[in-house]
């Protein structure tokens, strides 16, 4: 029983901090058919701003309670610094190219990326755990969990509803999901595609960036976090079906429970796990779970 | 001189002839077209007095054959030394840098001549360093190897944190013939299973199995009703390795002792949630680590907002990397290791206090295990090379097999592995932070002799300790 509440509970903060790592890479791939691998790189711009201005605000002393805006802003910052200026500065000048060699163009952006966050924190740890501590813990079947740790499954139910609600019940978010759908009748009808890849690119790079920013107060941020997140937030949106909000929700409760299982269970498997999930689910559905269905175009 | 008297000859050879005095000119001059009519004024009326000429060649002759000269003088006082860590991704932030600055520091003491006794000698073998620092987090470190050797010319190679590093490059350094001195990696399988008869490979740090019987010892030795262990690894050599020789340690020690859990996360996974998890409904008595940098931070981080270091003792092998940086963070009981007698586990003497005392002036922090074993390396190099009386590869080599030598953490003897493998006494303390004056310490420091703690030369670490340490001399 302990064993299976323990599987739960892991299951479900694995699977919240995957969607929260892994929406804003699904969200720029539906839109702008883009596989942007400096996904990695803003993960770990957020984490390193979060735990900059983490560190720099608790030093004055003040209450542990504000930086839990300091962690959304610092996402927001880079959101709109960095995506601005990847999008503006580099993209836009590769629309309409092929996708293998957009995959190039963000890969190497990524690497500049890497370097950029050794230039501006170095090359140590940053460690900013108070977030994390502030809250306390809960004690499930005697297990102890931080309360923080419990709010990113919050955080990722609220993040997934607003993008289900911004996407399907607004009119800004149907105009996307008709550019989603088809660019070129979008063009013809009006619609102003490049301000939607523009914001669509700054939410992304927001999203990701979040996904880092509310990781760092439990981790050590190093250099090389970008890379590991990369790999893993593929897994997901795969298996959910590349483009797929819904997917990324699945796939990163899919990949979660797995993992949970396998550490509790079996631990060897665990490294596989993940792998095996993807495996089993694109023998099935090589377009993973919920992948769009693409119009056949002459 | 002969190049230079050379040079002179060649000179006044070239400038006696006006052809050859037009050719000067026109290098001189440093064009490479000219109009017709730039042509006729040189054969006309622009060339260059003989005299003028002369000089002009003896200068520029002779200036190529004195920087050949001095080069071929120099070349024989400089002795070129490629050392390789991580000076990037995430390794480079615990281990990398700590080790490059320690070589930086090494270097130019060792230049300088600024080292204490034995090592106030300048230079190596009264030769010059000059390093060339190469980045292990590279996707092609054995090109990067074979560069040092082929185009760099490298006298010797000292380098290799990561135990995967140490696996591929061992071999290659062999085929290429080039003396390698390996000095963290810590897996037990390079001198076991990989090379295993090395002429070119040394390794003067201890292995791990040092680390993790000293481990199961210092456990026992302050809990001795410990029932119960638990370990989380990293998956690959080096976490494997760590946790086969701590529990087979403890299942020879205490016999009584279960294993409850082995978690083997992947390398710089970060998150250990679940893992955590695990080991707390087991309940163990002792949970052994030997993770390092972001990852055993990371740990701490996660565990310790989670009760683990107050359920169960946990143990960190690789600890002391991180106590410094974590400070209160790190909780108080926790047991440390340094990799050997380093940092606030080394002993007290003259090149220890030197070291800390350069290594913290220099780099505002206190040096770690990374920088003591690369400290160590170069030193086993110094002691090696000063003994050979010169910088020649094989004189260096005979030198450095089976020897003993003095390093910041104590006496070092190259006893494994036909010489070629280092053994020393090791350490273990307790952690206690200072809320006072803010300093992380190590308490109840407790130390375990060279031959207690390593096998005995031609036996296998795992054979070893499951013959109950057969041979172990613990006194």
């Amino acid at each position: 029983m302990l064993t299976a509440v323990a599987i739960a509970v892991d299951g479900l903060g694995f699977a919240a901090w995957l969607f929260l790592s892994s929406v804003g890479l699904t969200l720029i791939y539906g839109v702008m058919r883009i596989l942007n691998i400096a996904h990695g790189g803003f993960y770990a711009l957020g984490a390193y701003s979060s735990a900059w201005a983490i560190g720099l605000y608790t030093q004055t002393g003040s209450t542990i309670a504000l930086t839990y805006l300091i962690i959304p802003l610092a996402a927001l910052a880079v959101g709109v610094i960095a995506g601005l200026l990847i999008e503006r500065g580099i993209l836009r000048f590769m629309y309409g190219r092929d996708e293998v060699l957009m995959v190039l163009v963000t890969y190497a952006i990524f690497l500049i990326l890497e370097d950029v966050t050794k230039l501006i924190w170095g090359t140590g740890s940053m460690v900013a755990y108070q977030p994390a501590y502030f809250l306390g813990t809960i004690e499930i079947f005697g297990i102890p969990y931080t309360i923080y740790k419990l709010c990113l499954v919050g955080l990722a139910i609220v993040v997934g509803a607003v993008l289900w609600w911004g996407l399907n019940r607004t009119r800004i978010g149907k105009l996307l999901l008709v550019v989603i759908e088809d660019r070129e009748i979008s063009r013809a009808l009006g619609i102003n595609v490049t301000l939607f890849f523009t914001v669509t690119f700054v939410i992304g790079v927001t999203l990701g960036a979040l996904g880092g920013a509310v990781t760092a107060p439990q981790i050590s941020v190093v250099p090389g976090i970008g890379a590991e997140i990369i790999v893993m937030a593929f897994a997901v949106i795969v298996i959910g079906g590349m483009g797929s909000i819904g997917g990324a929700i699945i796939g990163a409760i899919f990949v979660g429970f797995a993992r949970a299982l396998s550490v509790h269970l079996y631990p060897p498997a665990e490294l596989f796990s993940i792998y095996l999930v993807m495996a089993v689910v694109l023998a099935f559905k090589p377009y993973g779970l919920f992948s769009l269905a693409e119009g056949r175009k002459i | 001189m002969f190049l230079l008297l050379v040079g002179m000859l060649f000179a006044m050879f070239i400038s006696s002839t006006e052809k050859s005095r037009k050719k000067l000119f026109i290098i001189f001059s440093m064009k490479t077209t000219y109009s017709e009519e730039e042509l006729i004024m040189q054969n006309n009326t622009q060339v260059l007095s003989k005299r003028t000429s002369i000089w002009l060649a003896i200068l520029a002759v002779s200036s190529v054959a004195a920087t050949f000269s001095t080069q071929a003088v120099a070349d024989d006082k400089e002795v070129k030394l490629g050392i390789v860590t991580f000076l990037s991704g995430g390794a480079a932030g615990p281990f990398g840098i700590p080790a490059r600055n320690a070589a930086e520091l090494m270097v130019e003491s060792i230049n300088a001549g600024t080292v204490p006794a034995p090592y106030s000698a300048k230079g190596l073998a009264g030769a010059m360093v000059t390093p060339i620092y190469v980045d292990e987090a590279s996707k092609q470190k054995v090109a990067d190897y074979k560069k040092l050797v082929q185009k760099d010319s490298v006298d010797a190679i000292v380098g290799y944190i990561s135990s995967g590093s140490c696996k591929a490059i061992a071999p290659v350094a062999e085929e290429e013939k080039k003396l390698t001195v390996l000095f963290d990696c810590g897996t037990p399988q390079i001198f076991e299973d990989i090379v295993t008869e090395p002429k070119y490979v040394f390794r003067t740090a201890a292995h791990a199995t040092m680390d993790n019987v000293a481990a199961a010892k210092y456990v026992l030795d302050t809990h001795p009703d410990a029932k119960s262990i638990a370990g989380i690894n990293q998956n690959y050599a080096w976490g494997q390795d760590s946790w086969r020789d701590f529990s087979a340690s403890m299942a020879v020690l205490k016999t009584d002792v279960t294993t409850t859990t082995e978690q083997f996360p992947k390398i710089y996974a970060g998150q250990y949630g679940s893992e955590i998890s695990a080991l707390l409904t087991k309940k163990s008595d002792i949970v052994h680590s030997s993770f390092w940098g972001g990852d055993m931070e990371a740990l701490v981080i996660q565990g310790g907002g989670r009760s683990l270091f107050k359920r169960s003792q946990v143990v960190l092998t690789a600890g002391e990397t991180a106590i410094e940086g974590l400070g209160a963070q790190m909780p108080d009981g926790t047991i440390i290791g340094a990799r050997g007698p380093n940092g606030p586990l080394a002993p007290d003497n003259a090149l220890n206090d030197w070291f800390q005392k350069a290594y913290s002036d220099r780099y505002g922090s206190s040096p770690t295990y990374p920088s003591y074993h690369m400290a160590q390396a170069i030193l086993g190099v110094k002691a090696a090379m000063d003994k050979a009386g010169s910088t020649d590869q094989e004189a260096v080599i005979a030198a450095l097999k089976g020897s003993t030598f003095e390093s910041p953490s104590g006496t070092v003897s190259m006893a494994l592995s036909d010489g070629h493998q280092a053994i020393q006494e090791t350490a273990y303390g307790t952690y206690k932070f200072d809320k006072e004056t803010g300093k992380s310490t190590l308490v109840n420091i407790k130390r375990y002799a060279a031959n207690c703690v390593n096998p005995p030369e031609g036996t296998k670490s795992i054979d070893w300790i499951k013959s109950g340490f057969k041979g172990a001399d613990c006194k």
